[in-house]
């Protein structure tokens, strides 16, 4: 070949490569960025003083005498509305029903949109769920709350060729001309001595259990289940994994069967997770029924068999990798096959199989198939140790899929869906970069 | 040679302290073998050594004598490293490798079916071409063998690595860094590591293979001062491609080609007087 020609070839392989890592940079960017700009909404936002009177009365959280002044300072500004819509009730009574009628409807709408920015009217019951207790807690929901407020949203059909269109139209015109006509001005002038925002930084995000379907507090249940479920994949899969990796590398005879088993084991690690999850509720709980219903444990095993053949060709690598001189070395001086596998093969092979298993503890961190039918619910306490034999758990990847999904008001929630997207991806990057170090170590102590 | 024997049993005579020999297998009656320098460690009638149809080593028979140094010697391809594994079964390992004839050691046939291959290699210590210490600590290197075969007291285990690295001249260069890894030696360092670690187990012969191939002069001058002081208290069989290495540590040397064994003598006799023309051709360089 002509040396241009190899120049030119070696030119563009280079650029060819540089392309692909770059597009690949760029796709990463593109996914991360977005992630940690979101999901940290989750542990750090502009807070109202009612997420610090939920602080305190429900958690205890917070300085006492600097929330109560903070709530007067508040309802000084809140009393005035609620007063006149107090009044504005005692004048509709003397309206023609006509016009009574109408008023009555669009005060109703009125004070359900005022409630969802403010909390309750002062007065009525005490509702049970924690989100009708209180007004909006975060200052970027309650600037679309006060939206509601101040617009009512229609649909405009009126061109016949088109879908309707949203349209806004001032909720003051309701009330126009009557004395409520100004409170709407005066709400948007004050509005930020009622909510009082401020920023604030929620690292309890992580340590706290949710309440009330996820619409206060953190997301512990989650990390924990999924740390459980995790962690329970690996003891299964783990031991089982390496023998078997010991096994086909070391004691089975090299033959048909053993190639067999070998593709087998390739087949299995391709075959879609959303499988494993009915294998899993089919086998361990409905056959051998390790657990009445969903539980911690079905989902590790049903986890464990999932990466099993990862860890299994990982290992199987690894320690084919070790040069035969250590082993030949090791039988040389009269060890036996089990010892040498123990003392000089596994330890040789040891970074490899790390990084097998922490590559597929970071799958197992992030599969939800598996767990849908085996061990996931959307709402669950933190479990304890043993619970985890017989109870079913929340976990982060179900549960970022439920919250954008199947949540009754998934818009409400979005900042904790995306918390919890960016906690676990954290935790996959932490888990990939402890693997690295580790691996680093391990092979550094090997080389001497 | 009489090969009338065929009790499977073996052991490292030591007459005068009359403890028990030790038996290589379960099966066979004890039997209190020759003792004595001088007599015959291993001997091999019509062995052959077979990589799939490929017959590596042909219908060698020999004879090694206890506590001398054997040479082995040949063009490269010939069949010594074949010969040399076989003697301690490491061609075990290669799955189409298998053997024809007999291999006595110790008046026992080395793959006879009862024979415990793990014991056997025990006996029968192995030095590499290529230094091949373990990724351990140049103490854990040593200690194997020893940890391997029973011996948990460390203290014993201390001074048994230290009368080793002594044996193999390498303890002065350690003794300070006996818990770096033992990678980080040099490899002449590393070869007379291997050797301490086999010394370590005690064996009663010592096959090297090529062990100074990988190593530079001064290195090499080590490897064949010790081989000089081993000589006596251990049977050593050493393969070489350097004829004047073969004449200076060996006793006896063996002369292989394409898979035959063409002569064997004393060192002396075979380098100033070969037999065989082929010998003669080898050792003054004209092919090979
Ligand atoms: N693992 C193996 N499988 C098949 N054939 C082999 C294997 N190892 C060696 N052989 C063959 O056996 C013959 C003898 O090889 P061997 O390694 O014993 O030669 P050698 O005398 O040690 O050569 P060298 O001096 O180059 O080390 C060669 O023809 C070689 O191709
Ligand atoms: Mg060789």
């Amino acid at each position: 070949m002509r040396r241009s020609t190899r120049k030119l070839l070696d030119r563009s392989f280079t650029a060819y490569g540089f392309f692909s890592i770059g597009l690949m940079a760029a796709a990463l960017l593109i996914i991360l960025v977005p992630v940690f700009a979101r999901g940290i909404g989750a542990f750090i936002f502009t807070e109202t003083v009612e997420n610090r009177r939920l602080n305190l009365e429900k958690f205890n959280r917070g300085n006492p005498e600097k929330i109560m002044r903070e709530i007067e300072r508040s309802q000084e500004f809140r009393r005035p509305i609620y007063e006149r819509i107090a009044r504005f009730e005692e004048e509709i009574r003397h309206m023609d029903p006509q016009a009574r009628r109408e008023y009555r409807r669009a005060l109703t709408d009125l004070k359900r949109a005022l409630s969802h920015l403010l909390g309750p009217v002062p007065g009525e019951p005490t509702p049970v769920l924690w989100r009708l207790q209180y007004g909006q807690t975060r200052w970027d929901r309650a600037k679309i709350k006060l939206h509601e407020v101040l617009f009512i949203q229609e649909w405009d059909y009126s061109d016949p060729d088109r879908m309707g269109v949203k349209v806004y139209r001032r909720r003051s015109e309701e009330f126009a001309g009557t004395s409520l006509y100004d409170l709407f001005d005066d709400l948007e002038k004050n509005v930020r001595d009622i909510l009082q925002p401020r920023l604030t930084i929620y690292w309890r995000f992580l340590f706290d259990r949710s309440f009330d379907a996820h619409f206060f507090g953190g997301i512990w249940p989650e990390i924990l289940g999924t740390f459980y479920l995790a962690l329970g994949a690996m003891v299964f899969a783990i031991p089982l994994g390496i023998i078997a990796a010991i096994y086909l590398t070391e004691y089975a005879r090299q033959d048909l069967f053993t190639s067999l088993l070998r593709s087998s084991i390739s087949t299995l690690a391709g075959v879609p997770s959303i499988v494993f999850g009915l294998f899993g509720l089919a086998f361990f709980i409905n056959t051998i029924g390790v657990s009445q219903s969903k539980s911690v444990l079905a989902g590790s095993l049903t986890l464990a068999l999932l990466i099993l053949p990862t860890v299994i060709r990982a290992s199987e690598e690894a320690i084919r990798a070790v040069p035969q001189t250590y082993k030949e070395a090791a039988l040389s001086l009269g060890a036996g096959k089990w010892f040498t596998v123990m003392t000089v093969l596994l330890p040789a092979a040891l970074p490899g199989i790390l990084t097998g298993i922490v590559i597929s503890m970071g799958r197992a961190v992030g599969e939800t198939a598996p767990i849908i039918f085996t061990a996931a619910v959307s709402v669950g306490r933190p479990l304890k140790l043993w619970q985890t034999f017989s109870q079913p758990t929340p976990a982060l990847p179900w549960n970022i899929y439920n919250l954008s999904t199947e949540h009754e008001a998934v818009d409400e929630i979005r900042h904790v869906q995306y918390g919890m997207v960016l906690t676990l991806v954290s935790l996959v990057l932490v888990l990939n970069l402890a693997a690295i170090i580790l691996r680093a170590r391990v092979s550094r102590k090997l080389k001497g | 040679m009489s090969l009338s024997v065929s009790p499977v049993y073996l052991g490292r005579e030591k007459p005068d302290s009359g403890e028990q020999a030790e038996r290589l297998s379960t099966s066979g009656v004890p039997d209190a073998p020759e003792t004595g320098t001088n007599r015959d460690h291993l001997i091999t009638e019509a062995f052959s050594v077979f990589y799939g149809a490929n017959e590596a080593v042909r219908k060698v028979s020999m004879t090694i004598r206890a506590g001398h140094v054997t040479a082995i010697i040949g063009p490269s391809g010939c069949g010594k490293s074949t010969f040399l594994r076989a003697i301690n079964r490491m061609n075990d390992l290669i799955p189409s490798c298998y053997t024809k004839g007999r291999m006595v050691f110790d008046e026992c046939d080395i793959y006879s079916p009862q024979i415990d291959v793990v014991y056997l290699r025990k006996r029968i210590g192995m030095v590499f071409q290529k230094p091949n210490p373990f990724p351990k600590t140049i103490f854990d290197n040593v200690a194997y063998g020893p940890r391997l075969h029973g011996i948990k007291n460390r203290g014993q285990l201390v001074e048994l690595v230290e009368k080793c690295l002594r044996q193999a001249i390498l303890w002065d260069e350690v003794k300070d860094r006996l818990d770096e890894n033992a990678l980080g030696l040099s490899g002449g360092q590393q070869q007379r590591l291997c050797l301490a670690r086999a010394l370590a187990v005690n064996p009663e012969i010592l096959l090297m293979d090529e062990p100074t191939s990988a190593l530079d002069p001064r290195a090499t001058t080590h490897i064949e001062d010790l081989i000089a002081t081993l000589k006596g208290d251990y049977t050593i069989l050493i393969v070489t491609h350097n004829m004047q290495q073969a004449a200076r540590v060996s006793d006896h040397t063996a002369f292989f080609y394409e898979g035959d064994l063409i002569e064997m003598g004393d060192t002396k006799d075979l380098f100033t007087n070969p037999v065989e023309q082929k010998t003669e051709e080898y050792i003054t360089g004209r092919f090979g």
